[in-house]
């Protein structure tokens, strides 16, 4: 594989481990034990019988017949959504909480922006009797109050982030924090293609269970394993990062990633964070982010709370910056536009994040015959309050 | 090398070095100077001068608050450098500039180590700087400008990670006290204790300074005893924060450490 990792956790110039010598025996013990512990036949049975029997894989891939004839072409969308959880973040919640098991951790922490990732987070800790903190950007709190309910039914301790923008970014500063304040019995559960080597390689691989399914499900489907074209929103970059990963190498396949355009990307309100980022270090990897002249990171803007983030995964820098993917933004309106034409002509409400790669749809000249997987992150459910409030804007004849 | 003042402090000092670290642009955006002129008249040995960051992953409560402060009170990296040069014309105390990789990779090693030497900072703190990186990459252009670089090591840092990070400091090794970024209880644990006696048992090549969680001055002089010093920086800062007169709350600080 070209795309892979290499031994200091570079995907080409971007990556590493940028940590604190406060963290480097956490990163390093993980980067010991993960890899042969993820390999093991009896780790591998338990992780795909939980996402079998728990998560509810192989999630679908859905023919949007409505969809299809709307953009004169063939799209299939991979149905992430109907995950336990809602989202696709809990592939990744149910690797981690057996490696850290098998690594004789007992406390679980994590970020959350949008709230799937702390949901999925506190859910798998429930399922194993750990005890579970969430770290959530105060903005945030109060934008995905249903997933805030959720983790606190599920017994997690969510603790509001006050710091910069009060959201995904500085939840993810705190959650390194408690990391380093508690070195012995916790593990950081990262919820993005994002951070240290070795999380996002590991992110990466168990996302990848996505394309893993999505190869079978278009050889039943069109009788060849590969789309023409696959779209996945970015915050982070977990969900295109597993939707992609088995088609890396296959250039055949265009991949395209779309970015949180805000109120537009020149409006200084927008979380474009390749479009408008340059190299830079943020959680400990070195990447494309949103800076100023001084290297201080700005603070990103989008409606979505998963996609409010100023950087992106290693490996999507490096996928960029090599030309094997291509970059799109939806902004705010497009992307409620997306999310009610979903709901209209499938029946489906995709969560924000989701809807910005449906957005894309709009941007992209079809081939008849060409075959796109979109990848449907997650389920609205928890963005109806923000529907809602767009709707009953619209029906004031405001925009 | 010889013109390094952070050399040249410890070739004449090797007992109770006392440190102190401010966060430029705070409590005021023009308080640094003064608070720089203030600290070397006192008799302090270097200055650990902090530039703001916006995602300060290595700092507590405290400095991150003053942190943000300073960043809303206007501080950039212009005004910081301006700052610097203008009381490096006063003052002749070591001067290290404390700060984040990004800042650095973001302007450029060469041309911010160059902005460095030229208004007179004698060496850096970067918490998150990759040793094995720097040793690639990096170390030949600090030594070009004679600028020290001070590695961190914690309580979970082992041995031989420790030779490591000694091998590749300059000026002196950065102990951390705590594996924790908000070590704020008013003494020493045996376990820090036991830590302390490691580290001075493995004899390193450069002098040593602890740093984290130093409040007050039986943890100064306890410090003293397995290290060559300390750096003070959180409790110095909460010390501004209601701060009256600036100048007056450091006299008053500085002498409790030193004297009692
Ligand atoms: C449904 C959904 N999609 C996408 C994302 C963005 O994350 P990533 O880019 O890591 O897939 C989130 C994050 O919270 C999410 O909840």
């Amino acid at each position: 594989m070209k795309y892979e990792v290499d031994l200091l956790g570079f995907y080409g110039k971007y990556g590493g481990s940028f940590v604190p010598e406060l963290l480097h025996a956490n990163i390093k013990e993980l980067e010991n034990n993960y890899k042969k512990i993820i390999s093991e036949v009896a780790f591998q049975k338990e992780y795909y019988s939980l996402l079998q029997d728990y998560v509810g894989r192989p999630s679908p891939l859905f023919y949007a017949k409505r969809l299809s004839e709307r953009y004169k072409t063939n799209i299939y969308l991979k149905r992430e959504d109907l995950n336990h959880t809602g989202a696709h973040k809990i592939n990744n919640t149910i690797g981690q909480i057996l490696l850290a098991k098998r690594m004789k951790k007992n406390r679980i922490i994590a970020e959350t922006g949008a709230g799937q990732h702390g949901v999925a987070t506190a859910t798998v800790c429930a399922l194993m009797g750990l005890s579970c903190i969430i770290y959530m950007g105060e903005k945030d709190i109060k934008r995905q109050a249903p997933n805030v309910a959720r983790m606190k039914m599920l017994g997690a301790q969510v603790r509001a982030v006050s710091s910069g923008s009060k959201t995904l970014k500085d939840a993810t500063n705190e959650a390194i924090r408690d990391w380093i304040n508690n070195p012995i019995d916790t593990h950081y559960i990262i919820g993005s293609v994002v951070g240290p080597h070795p999380y996002p390689e590991m992110v990466t691989l168990f996302q990848s269970v996505i394309s893993e399914e999505m190869k079978k499900q278009l050889m039943d489907k069109i009788g060849r394993s590969y789309p023409d074209r696959i779209i996945a929103c970015i915050g982070g970059g977990s969900n295109a990062a597993g939707a992609y990963y088995h088609y890396l190498d296959n250039n055949k396949v265009e991949l395209v990633s779309v970015e949180a355009g805000g109120l537009g990307i020149h409006s200084g309100k927008s979380a474009a964070s390749s479009i408008l980022g340059s190299d830079g270090v943020i959680h400990g990897s070195l990447t494309l982010l949103m800076q100023d002249q001084d290297g201080q990171i700005e603070e990103p803007y989008s409606i979505s709370a998963g996609l409010d983030y100023p950087g992106i995964g290693p490996l999507h820098a490096h996928l960029i910056r090599t030309g094997r993917t291509k970059v799109l933004y939806a902004t705010d309106l497009e992307a409620l536009t997306a999310g009610f034409l979903l709901a209209e002509l499938e029946g489906i409400i995709p969560a924000l994040e989701s809807a910005h790669a449906l957005a894309a749809l709009e941007k992209i000249n079809f081939r008849k015959q060409e075959h796109t997987v979109v990848n449907l992150s997650g389920r609205g459910d928890k963005d109806m309050q923000a529907y809602m409030e767009y709707k009953n804007r619209k029906k004031d004849g405001k925009k | 090398m010889g013109k390094n003042r952070l050399d040249k402090l410890f070739n004449q000092q090797k007992e109770e070095v006392l440190s102190i670290y401010i966060t430029t642009g705070y409590p005021k955006i023009d308080s640094m100077p003064i608070l720089v002129e203030a600290l070397a008249n006192l008799g302090v040995d270097f200055i650990e001068v902090g530039m703001p960051y916006s995602d300060p992953l290595a700092d507590g409560d405290t400095i991150q608050y003053s942190s943000s402060i300073a960043l809303k009170n206007g501080i950039n990296l212009d005004k910081y450098f301006e700052q610097v040069q203008y009381v490096r014309s006063k003052v002749t105390i070591p001067l290290l500039f404390m700060g984040y990789f990004n800042q650095l990779l973001r302007v450029g090693i060469d041309a911010f180590l160059s902005k460095c030497v030229q208004s007179g900072i004698d060496g850096l703190i970067l918490p998150d700087m990759p040793p094995e990186l720097y040793e690639k990459k990096y170390k030949a252009t600090f030594e070009k400008y004679d600028l020290s670089l001070s590695f961190l090591i914690t309580p979970t840092t082992s041995d031989e990670r420790i030779r490591l990070l000694d091998k590749l400091s300059t000026g002196f090794v950065y102990v951390v006290s705590t594996s924790s970024t908000t070590g704020n209880v008013t003494a020493f644990s045996d376990e820090q204790v036991q830590y302390f006696k490691r580290i001075k048992k493995l004899k390193l090549n450069n002098p040593t300074i602890i740093g984290f969680g130093i409040s007050n001055r039986e943890k100064f002089l306890i410090a003293n005893k397995f290290t060559n010093g300390a750096i003070i920086g959180s409790s110095f800062i909460k010390a501004l924060k209601h701060a009256q007169n600036i100048k007056t709350t450091t006299e008053e600080f500085v002498t409790k450490i030193k004297k009692g």
